[in-house]
């Protein structure tokens, strides 16, 4: 969109050593010394940075990317060694430099924003009194004029009423403002190289935006570089004019990013740019070409047109949720019954009312505090509503407690895959413990043989390999622990399945792979689903219906494509256009330049 | 890294075995922890059969020095030191193991279950343990057993009380950490009922943590029981334990006769000095995570 963007500076070489190089990675390798021996993490890669560019450096957990930039830090942990190569920045070579003098040049010369804001900055100080600390940490203010000094760093990450703001917790602002102030700190000193790691993870799409559009137009206005270490190719697109993609510490290929989306060269970038879903693409597009079950591809279609038509018929809806309210009371202070005044309250649903029909995949989208997990637990009945009714398949549920429906007959019925893969495992439960514990406990199985042969079908159906079931969640990988997941909440044979964004913790090409996993078994178990979640193109892929909510209600709600393509309400417009849009990807993949590429359960 | 599960580990329920061997060869101090603890283990055993000795046995020859007839000397009333202290080590260390064992039970069930319902239970409890933490704990032990009577069953009782706030706090705060988590959900939804979750799940969770509890406890007990003897509560004399021989060969340090004190109040230390060397070895055998 930005055109600009893809200027010459760009357009250079891939690891070319053009004179201006402001930083160059020169056949760097870290090792780690671990339990099971040293496992290289970065392995020989070459990268440098001019002024005034951005470069993304894109790949998946584990490809050593944030390595990378720690070592370039000096940052390593102790079990971290640079084993090999250099790092120069303006001439002088960053790796054997002492401690005290890297101490010098973090902050005032290159400085670093991390994933999560509101762990990067000190709960119990006020953010002006941090961003002073940097500023005098470096000398470049005195204790007199730090405040002023300060107001003016937060000026210029577009904050309002910075004078006020300079006074305030980390936990008065929110996540976005809170990423704002840590680059503010981080650009305090005018540093001349930024690493942004995963800078805009964890936030909502329209914050994104604001806050790349900010570091893009604060590296071009005062001349810096920007290394932008993210998992999100779209995002690397959009805003970076380089690209360098990382895979098992190697940089597998690097160019433009106009050259990355249209002539992918490398297999594993086309697995990412392919993976990485965009307006068009339907959701087998997503996978290489040679893993696609073709029986499935081809019933594919036809019933996922044939649940979305078959709405209208007379039957019962799978669930009705009929003007759901939930408040949360604040703790009644003294100073509340003094005052005889009510006891501070926040509803976080007001009143909200939908249906799903059987076999259909409504999507729920929002941004975080928009009140859809509230939803969703109440729906699950995890959460008691203040008031309203939820019907499941005609009977009203809602009035059931929700300590009395765990033993409830309808429990086995509605069942939930949770967001993070890792949080949502008992960490002493192996695999086959987490898929047995449904079957037990809702299934009344009590044979061991029966349950270890349904444990083994139901991994199966997920595609989860036999010999991983004794392991623990810790030692399996995000993809593995997600379909653990999916196979306990599939275990009891649900008719409604909440699925609060299953993805969001994946990779893109393990979300790729999740993603047709669940449209397969809704294809054969015709369950619904109800699949919460901001990201709309994943909800656009994924869902024959769409819900829009914002503050704790529905906006907009209809037909997936109806809304994307011409949404009414201006909520549904800003989160659309707040999605990172990088160039367009080719139009027709060459089918004979797929190469094999091992799915990720081959490898594991 | 952390996500390239690919290298085949070793790591299942079978290998726990495996996993024990490599958490103790892998740190040095808990080598070192568990070879004392079997020694320890190992003479509260056999102990009273090997001893060269009648621990009770009265005879002339008393307060001779250590010497190669008798390696740690005799006591007032002519008794072998060393046969009196192998044979002690067993009954402090039932003292020890039954109180923190109690303490564990309970203050473990107290803790998870405020920390899991919260509310009117959890304050209930917690102003409850407040008020044992309040009084001094050792003086608070002493009444215990002055008032229920002079056995080693209330010894035991007594010194379970005293430790009862520290596995009911830590046990609530692990609990209150894991409350929310994504597989407390999970389990509610596959059925579980919330005594199960609590005890079954919950629980076994917060087991690391309880492990360094209990280690630096059993060292607590020991010399809580050790401590009481000595003032003349619980065990009495001729009874051998390490907390009277300590006080009955207090008069005679000035005296010159050193070792009378000096043993019981080494194979106290080393008692001690184990359990809690033990606390770190434990937690890193239970916890999962580090079967990698």
């Amino acid at each position: 969109m930005n055109q600009s963007m893809h200027t010459p500076s760009g357009t250079g070489q891939p690891n070319g050593s053009a004179p201006t190089a402001l930083l160059k990675l020169e056949n760097l390798s870290v090792d780690f010394q671990t339990r099971r021996g040293v496992v290289h993490a970065v392995k020989d890669i070459s990268l440098s940075l001019v002024r005034g560019e951005t470069l993304g450096v894109v790949g998946e957990s584990g490809s050593g990317k944030s390595v990378t930039s720690y070592a370039l830090m000096g940052l390593l942990e102790r079990a971290g060694r640079v084993s090999a190569g250099k790092a120069v920045y303006t001439g002088i070579d960053l790796l054997p430099t002492q401690e005290s003098t890297m101490r010098d040049i973090r902050g005032r010369e290159m400085s670093m924003i991390f994933q999560n804001p509101r762990a990067a900055l000190n709960p119990i100080r006020t953010v002006g009194a941090q961003i002073a600390d940097v500023l005098l940490q470096h000398n470049q203010c005195t204790r007199q004029n730090a405040r002023t000094k300060a107001i003016e760093a937060l000026k210029r990450v577009r904050i309002r009423d910075p004078e006020q703001r300079v006074e305030a917790y980390p936990f008065e602002l929110s996540g976005g403002m809170c990423q704002r102030v840590v680059i503010a700190m981080a650009l305090a000193c005018q540093p001349r190289i930024l690493i942004a790691d995963e800078p805009t993870t964890g936030l909502d799409v329209t914050t994104q935006r604001a806050v790349m559009e900010l570091v893009r137009d604060l590296t071009q206005a005062n001349g810096m570089a920007t290394i932008l270490i993210t998992h999100d190719l779209g995002l690397a697109g959009e805003y970076c004019d380089r690209v360098a993609i990382m895979q098992s510490g190697q940089i597998v290929e690097s160019g433009s990013a106009v050259q990355i989306f249209q002539h992918p060269t490398h297999p594993y970038t086309r697995k990412l740019v392919k993976a990485t879903p965009h307006g068009a693409s339907h959701v087998r597009d997503l996978l290489p070409e040679q893993i696609i079950p073709v029986e499935a591809n081809e019933r594919n279609t036809a019933t996922l047109e044939v649940s979305s038509a078959s709405n209208t018929q007379h039957r019962v809806p799978v669930l009705e949720v009929i003007d759901l309210k939930r408040s949360f009371v604040g703790k009644r202070t003294l100073a509340d019954i003094v005052a005889r005044r009510p006891t501070a309250s926040f509803e976080a649903v007001k009143g909200i009312s939908f249906d799903i029909w059987p076999g259909e995949s409504v999507g729920l989208v929002g941004e975080s505090g928009c009140g859809k997990s509230t939803t969703s637990s109440m729906v699950m009945r995890l959460l008691d509503p203040t008031h309203g009714s939820i019907r499941f398949k005609g009977k009203d549920i809602s009035l059931i407690r929700r300590q009395s429906f765990v033993h409830h007959e309808m429990r086995g019925a509605l069942q939930m895959v949770f967001q993070d893969p890792t949080d949502s495992l008992n960490p002493r439960f192996s695999a086959a413990d987490a898929i047995a514990d449904p079957l037990k406990r809702l299934m009344g199985m009590s044979n061991a043989v029966q349950i270890e042969q349904r444990v083994m079908e139901l991994a199966d159906m997920v595609g989860l390999p036999g010999h991983l079931l004794s392991r623990l969640p810790h030692q399996l990988s995000g993809g593995q622990k997600a379909r653990v997941g999916i196979a306990r909440a599939i275990a009891s044979e649900p008719e409604l399945l909440i699925l609060d964004e299953p993805t969001a913790a994946l990779d893109v090409s393990v979300q790729a792979i999740v993603l047709n996993l669940l449209v397969d078994l809704r294809i054969r178990t015709g369950m619904a689903y109800l699949f919460v979640s901001h990201d709309l193109e994943v909800v656009r892929l994924m869902c024959d219906r769409v819900i829009v909510m914002r503050a704790g209600e529905i906006v907009e709600q209809g037909v997936t494509a109806k809304v994307l393509a011409n949404p009414t309400h201006e909520y549904t417009r800003a989160l659309l256009s707040a999605a990172p849009r990088p160039p367009a990807a080719p139009v027709a993949p060459d089918a004979q330049n797929a190469c094999v590429i091992e799915s990720e359960t081959n490898h594991a | 890294m952390a996500d390239q599960t690919d290298i085949p580990t070793a790591g299942n329920n079978t290998s726990f075995l495996a996993h024990m061997r490599y958490a103790i060869v892998s740190n040095p101090v808990t080598l070192l922890a568990m070879t004392l603890f079997s020694v320890i283990i190992l003479t509260a055993v056999f102990g009273p059969y090997l001893v060269p000795y009648d621990p009770l046995a009265s005879t002339s020859q008393a307060l001779i020095p250590p010497s190669w007839q008798h390696w740690f000397g005799t006591d007032h009333l002519g008794r072998d030191v060393f046969s009196r202290v192998v044979v002690a080590t067993r009954l402090d260390l039932t003292i020890s193991v039954s109180a923190v064992a109690l303490s564990f039970v309970v203050g473990t069930s107290l803790g998870g279950i405020a920390g899991f319902w919260g509310g009117w239970l959890d304050s209930t409890f917690g102003r409850l343990m407040d008020t044992i933490m309040a009084f001094p704990l050792f003086v608070l032990a002493m009444g215990i057993v002055a008032a229920s009577g002079n056995t080693v069953q209330n010894v035991v009782i007594a010194t379970a009380i005293i430790n009862l706030p520290f596995y009911a706090r830590v046990a609530r705060a692990e609990v209150v950490v894991r409350r929310q988590a994504g597989w407390v959900q999970a389990s509610q939804l596959a059925g579980n009922g919330p005594w199960r979750i609590l005890f079954g799940r919950i629980l076994p969770n917060a087991l690391p943590p309880m492990m360094v509890q209990i280690s630096l406890n059993m060292g607590w007990a020991i010399l809580n029981a050790a401590g009481l003897s000595f003032i003349g509560l619980g065990v009495r004399p001729p009874t051998a334990e390490w907390g009277i021989m300590v006080a009955e060969g207090a008069g005679y340090i000035v005296s010159g006769q050193w070792w009378l004190v000096l043993f019981p109040g080494a194979a106290l230390m080393l008692a001690v000095f184990t359990f809690n060397l033990l606390g770190d070895g434990l937690r890193d055998i239970v916890d999962p995570q580090r079967r990698t």
